[in-house]
């Protein structure tokens, strides 16, 4: 199978007055078609970083990022991205933000419009299209978040901790539903988190970076001993505790 | 909705007291005010040629309203006030949104914007007067010139505080500059904008007065001038009283509005 997204040798330094920072370093791996892939490495390792430039938001200073053979840019219609917050604009409704991208691209076709009531249907969120982003609860803001990005009918999804703003209880469910949706769309996915449950929970392959400047530590394909997979029932599987262990290690070898 | 319990009655009906007994201790305050100042100038204790007395200004303010005159001062003051106000409310719009538009502009031109702004803008006023001539438009420009630095820099400031996460969102999204600025900036510094022009109808009145004082035969400041040069100042006070409760309205107004705004803006 040909791959969607190939990332080859890319490398990429911060610069400031004070002087240069490599943050990544000859990063390379490929996602396949309908791959949910996990990122996780060492907090300020540069994996939002890596995030940005598959997006397009930043350029590679060495290496390249091929997507469906085609380098990404700035605002790439191909690439959806979550951000670490949901940013639900508070002065919109709830349809109206959903509303947000087809807006900005100018794709309020009847066709996309017909598309995102099925979804708003399909993830509870239709009765509550007139309410204020405030009134809705952490995992509806996320259900929102995640149709405002899939109406756009992005190539990839990015996931930049989505879930880490919410608490424990709420995150499980949330993973839990958003988990299900992304398998059912089959969309390829990249998640980047530093909760490592949530990587193997949700992830068919879990990347390990090292600390700054990050290098590909290791690629691990999860292949859990269960039937019916979703994040949930995931973390019941028999060997969920030793891929655990083992991306463990790989984050902290001293230990 | 439930029946609510004894103490949460209780608790409502104190909180309306403690509001209703404020609201009594400033009128209050404000009578005896007036009745120690009217006493005072009837027993002598003060001169009431030079501090006039509430009765006094009443009766002037009586009078000059029977003749007309007053009503016209005070028109011509309030629309140099309001006038001058939009005009600061549109530049001061226009000019945060081109310097948030082009950055590197608003760099070079901050440190000049700061010293305008510090600037005492009374020391523009005769300047204005000769460059402009003694007539309406440069008391418009005086009013405007006290607000509209200020009014600049709070904006343009209140811009670049905006999220720069809820920027990225539209970028990735894949908007453009304009959709950042019609999508989130301005949409979000809505309460700031609201507090910009709350403070700048009071320093709009200010401006006026100053230009009226430097070169005009018509509003309040002119009457305050001319009471003060032929020692009417009952004239001067009256306008004083007027000045305050233009004031007061003008703020009421913008209060009224921004409180709306929040209202329909939140959730219910």
């Amino acid at each position: 199978m040909e791959p969607i997204l190939e990332l080859r040798d890319v490398s990429l330094s911060y610069h400031t007055l004070a002087g240069e920072t490599p943050v990544l370093s000859h990063i390379s791996f490929s996602l396949l078609p309908g791959e949910f892939l996990a990122i996780v490495g060492p907090s300020g390792c540069g994996k939002s970083t890596l995030l940005n430039l598959i997006a397009g938001l930043l350029a590679p200073e060495a290496g390249s990022i091929l997507m469906e053979g085609k380098p990404v840019h700035t605002g790439d219609p191909r690439v959806g991205y979550m951000l670490q917050k949901d940013h639900l604009l508070e002065w919109r409704s709830v349809y109206r933000n959903v509303l947000l991208g087809l807006e900005v691209r100018r794709m309020k076709t009847p066709e996309n419009l017909a598309r995102v009531e099925e979804m708003l249907k399909a993830y509870g969120l239709d009765k509550f299209r007139d309410a204020r982003p405030s009134q809705l609860s952490g995992g509806m803001r996320q259900r929102a978040a995640l149709i405002r990005t899939l109406a756009l009918r992005p190539a990839l999804l990015l996931l930049d901790e989505p879930f880490s703003a919410l608490d424990y209880q709420t995150r499980l469910t949330v993973i839990d539903d958003i988990g299900k949706i992304l398998r059912n769309a089959h969309k390829p996915a990249i998640l980047v988190t530093h909760d490592i449950s949530e990587a193997i929970s949700m992830a068919d392959r879990v990347l390990v970076l090292s600390s700054r400047p990050a290098v590909v530590k290791k690629i691990i394909p999860i292949e859990l001993e269960i039937e019916d997979r979703t994040p949930l029932s995931s973390r019941n599987a028999p060997n969920f505790k030793t891929y655990f262990h083992q991306i463990w290690k790989e984050l902290n070898p001293n230990a | 909705m439930p029946e609510p319990s004894l103490q949460q009655k209780q608790y409502l009906l104190d909180k309306k007291r403690e509001k209703r007994s404020i609201t009594l201790a400033r009128i209050l305050l404000f009578l005896l005010f007036f009745a120690c100042w009217e006493a005072a100038a009837d027993t002598g204790l003060i001169d009431s040629f030079i501090y006039s007395s509430p009765r006094r200004i009443l009766q002037s303010f009586v009078e000059m309203c029977r003749s007309q005159s007053l009503l016209r001062h005070i028109a011509i003051t309030l629309m140099e006030t309001l006038t001058s106000f939009f005009l600061v409310v549109l530049t001061g719009l226009g000019a945060a949104v081109i310097l948030w538009v082009f950055p590197k502009a608003a760099r070079v031109l901050e440190p000049f914007l700061v010293v305008l702004n510090s600037l005492p803008k009374s020391a523009l006023a005769p300047l204005l007067i000769v460059w402009l001539g003694a007539n309406m438009r440069t008391i418009i420009v005086t009013g405007m010139s006290v607000a509209v630095f200020g009014t600049v820099i709070s904006l343009y400031t209140g811009f670049l505080e905006t999220d720069p996460e809820k920027r990225k969102l539209i970028i990735t999204l894949g908007g453009s500059a304009a959709d950042q600025l019609t999508k989130i900036v301005l949409p979000s510094s809505v309460p700031l904008i609201l507090g910009v022009m709350k403070v700048n109808i009071g320093l709009c009145l200010v401006g006026v007065i100053i230009g009226e004082f430097m070169g005009a035969r018509e509003g309040l400041g002119y009457l305050i001038l001319y009471g003060s040069q032929t020692f009417k100042l009952t004239w001067v006070l009256m306008s004083i009283v007027i000045l305050c409760v233009i004031a007061m309205g003008l703020y009421g107004i913008l209060g009224f509005l921004e409180k709306r705004f929040f209202t329909t803006e939140k959730p219910m």
